[in-house]
């Protein structure tokens, strides 16, 4: 708890400068208020917390992160370009400098009809029924770090897909740490609404472009209304010094189909938090990942998939590569509700250990309170196969090689479930490239 | 004595082996091998069950599982023990596995075209990009009478055995190695491929190239005719002849040669 007070200390100053300088209306400072009011209680989770076993969050609470206020404006375009995937101007994008909007950096031009996306910072004038959603999904009462973005929130991106709307190409948010933020913590809250039949893509990118030491706190929040189907990628390469939890609520009606994808290469160290209630008959959520560390980085990915309702399914993999002295974390729940009838829910985590001292800790939990369900679950820890390495080298390919293929084999599968050819490419060429 | 001349009258000696002895975990398999291969020969090994032909295949091709304890191996003037996996097949020494290895996720195509740049990187050729490969793809997929759409999938992954006898030959036929080693690549074959397999050897043919044939079928030694044969059993060449000496074991079995001796026996 006592870590908790460098925190409240920062909250006094933000909230002294209106909210780092914004003029927020008082219903976001009253959420504020209140959140911050929650997080004292919370406090930081210790690793008694069954949620937080095996990750220990000291190395936050004991620093004393100072809130970002401003970029230095020194992020240019082409910073960005190894994050962008190539994607022509037609891809909405939304960049963020230290937690603000930076509209030199983004372009919004082209937003197909019924598509709506704007810095939070403006929403809450320009958009306000829609900005109000915030906090209705991800809300601040059980989770520390939620409490804790509720605070100190003040900018992010607000999408909205009205209904029976495609939005032919993904929508990009970057989320950018800048070179001069060592020590700073940005806070960025987002909120994504698919309106019933909608059809979108959202990219969520958390980029660092140096190796300073760093806080990203995120939360998003996600509406998957009736028949909508929302694909919707989070990936974190963050500074391999940052420290990162990143948290996404989504809350599902009828028929409707939420995929998500979570890649976690960066931060020393990681907390992914992918939440969904399956609140409709017929909804179907597909959730995959792929977590890849070196050295000494920590990632921990934990889902939550709730069937709320009658028949409906789940769909989970996720995939870990480790290597150095590694640790990576997969919990994966599945709660299904006595009602929930029907389910038929899969859930699969396989790791592949690079070397001797990297360490997986994977832990399903199932929740099951009704009869007539089919869920299934599994995990795998294995190494490289040596069979398949020297079958590799007896035909001429290099050790480095053969081992960098066979790594890349064993992510291939959950890379391919990417729908967006360019992303999935990117995504892949990276893979290959990152255990060389 | 054939043999004996052989091996003094010809100067080019691509492949020789003295007194080679290999473990796996203590168990001892190969108990002091010596087998001399000139360039431009077709020898086979033929033996029973365990004796172990398929440890001398892999050995040649450097793989770690199997320890060598004492002996020597030159391959073309030099050291092979020495030698890595990848080095050796650089080297042009290609080993057709008995049972090949299946790599999900890693797409023939990708493969084919990473071992073949290698291996040309290796002579100081010119990498080739993926439009050239895949034209000397297309020339090769025909002699061994196989669908391209094969390209496409995982390397051996649900194959059947004889597509992935297939691929074997396939991937010999685009390496074009110096010296062959075919560890029973005719087992599990029907009729056509195994004349596909043999055109594939025959093909392959050169005076400065070589083939160790692995079988237990005079059959397919109709179709790639040995310049000589050996026997393994227990672990060493217990004789050597003409191609005449299929015929004679295929008669008679083994018992004659190895006195009767079960064929895995420790000495
Ligand atoms: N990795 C291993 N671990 C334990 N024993 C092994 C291993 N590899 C081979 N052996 C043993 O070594 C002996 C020789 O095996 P090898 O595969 O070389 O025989 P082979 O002559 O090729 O037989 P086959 O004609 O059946 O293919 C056998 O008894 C086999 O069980
Ligand atoms: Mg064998």
């Amino acid at each position: 708890m006592t870590d908790a007070v460098a925190y409240v200390e920062q909250f006094r100053k933000f909230a002294a400068s209106g909210g780092g300088g914004d003029d927020a209306p008082e219903w976001v400072r009253a959420m504020r208020s209140s959140a911050l009011e929650r997080f004292t209680q919370l406090g930081f989770p210790t690793t008694k917390n069954e949620d937080w076993h095996f990750t220990s969050v000291a190395p936050i609470a004991e620093r004393q992160f100072v809130p970002l206020t401003a970029p230095s404006g020194d992020v240019r375009r082409t910073d960005l370009e190894p994050f962008l995937f190539a994607a022509t101007e037609r891809w909405p994008l939304a960049v963020f400098v230290n937690g603000r909007f930076a509209p030199e950096l983004s372009h919004l031009e082209h937003l197909p009809a019924g598509v709506r996306v704007l810095p939070l910072a403006r929403a809450w004038d320009e958009a306000p029924e829609l900005a109000r959603r915030i906090g209705t999904v991800a809300r601040h009462d059980a989770q520390t770090f939620t409490a804790l973005n509720a605070a100190f929130l003040h900018d992010g991106a607000v999408i909205h897909v009205a209904a029976d709307r495609v939005a032919e190409h993904p929508i990009h948010l970057v989320f950018v740490t800048d070179r001069h933020a060592a020590n700073g913590v940005s806070y960025p809250r987002n909120l994504v609404v698919a309106g019933a039949n909608a059809r979108a893509t959202v990219i969520e990118s958390y980029v660092g472009l140096g190796d300073a030491s760093y806080f990203t706190n995120a939360v998003t929040e996600v509406v998957v209304d009736r028949g909508a189907t929302l694909a919707h990628y989070k990936l974190q390469r963050e500074s391999q010094n940052a420290y990162h939890v990143g948290t996404i609520e989504t809350t599902q009606e009828r028929d409707s189909h939420y995929v998500s994808f979570s890649l976690a290469t960066g931060a020393a160290l990681s907390r992914t938090n992918i939440g969904t209630v399956l609140g409709g008959e017929g909804c179907g959520a597909t959730l995959n990942g792929l977590y890849m560390l070196d050295g000494a980085q920590h990632g921990d990915h934990q889902t939550r998939i709730e069937h709320a309702q009658p028949n409906t399914f789940s769909r989970e993999l996720y995939k870990g590569v480790l290597d150095g002295e590694s640790h990576g974390v997969f919990n994966g729940k599945v709660y299904v509700r006595p009602i929930a009838q029907k389910t038929d829910g899969k859930q699969t985590n396989n790791t592949l250990l690079l070397s001797e001292r990297a360490q997986i800790d994977t832990k399903p939990q199932l929740e099951i309170f009704a009869d007539d369900v089919k869920c299934t679950h599994g995990a795998t820890v294995g190494r490289l196969d040596e069979v398949s390495l020297f079958y590799m080298k007896s035909r001429g390919i290099g050790a480095d090689e053969a081992r960098k293929l066979l790594t890349y084999a064993f992510a291939a599968d959950v890379l391919e479930t990417i729908e967006n050819d360019l992303v999935r490419n990117g995504l892949e060429a990276m893979t290959l490239a990152r255990f060389v | 004595m054939e043999v004996q001349d052989r091996h003094s009258a010809n100067t080019n000696v691509m492949l020789e082996i003295h007194g080679l002895h290999a473990k796996v975990g203590d168990k001892e398999i190969l108990k002091g091998i010596d087998l001399t291969v000139n360039a431009g020969e077709v020898h086979a090994v033929m033996g029973p069950n365990g004796s172990g032909k398929s440890t001398l295949a892999q050995v040649l091709a450097g793989n770690p599982a199997y320890e060598v304890t004492a002996g020597s191996v030159t391959y073309e003037g030099r050291d092979l023990l020495e030698m890595q996996p990848e080095e050796r097949a650089q080297a042009g020494i290609f080993l057709a596995f008995q049972y090949p290895v299946e790599i999900p996720g890693v797409s023939n195509a990708y493969f084919f075209r990473a071992a073949y740049n290698e291996i040309r990187k290796a002579r100081g050729e010119e990498e080739v990009d993926p439009l050239e490969f895949a034209g000397i793809m297309e020339q090769k997929l025909e002699v061994v009478e196989m669908d391209p759409a094969m390209l496409s999938r995982s390397v051996n992954a649900g194959f059947s055995g004889g597509e992935k006898k297939r691929n074997e030959i396939l991937q010999m036929a685009v390496l074009e190695p110096k010296l062959a080693i075919l560890d029973e690549t005719d087992s599990g074959l029907d009729i056509d491929a195994l004349r596909i397999v043999a055109d594939g050897v025959n093909k392959l043919k050169r005076p400065d190239r070589a083939t160790i044939v692995v079988t237990h079928y005079q059959r397919l030694l109709n179709y790639i005719v040995p310049d000589v044969v050996h026997v393994l059993a227990n672990g060493r060449i217990v004789k050597s002849g003409g191609k005449e000496l299929a015929l004679e074991l295929e008669e008679k079995g083994y018992d004659w040669i190895t006195g009767g001796a079960p064929a895995g026996a420790t000495a």
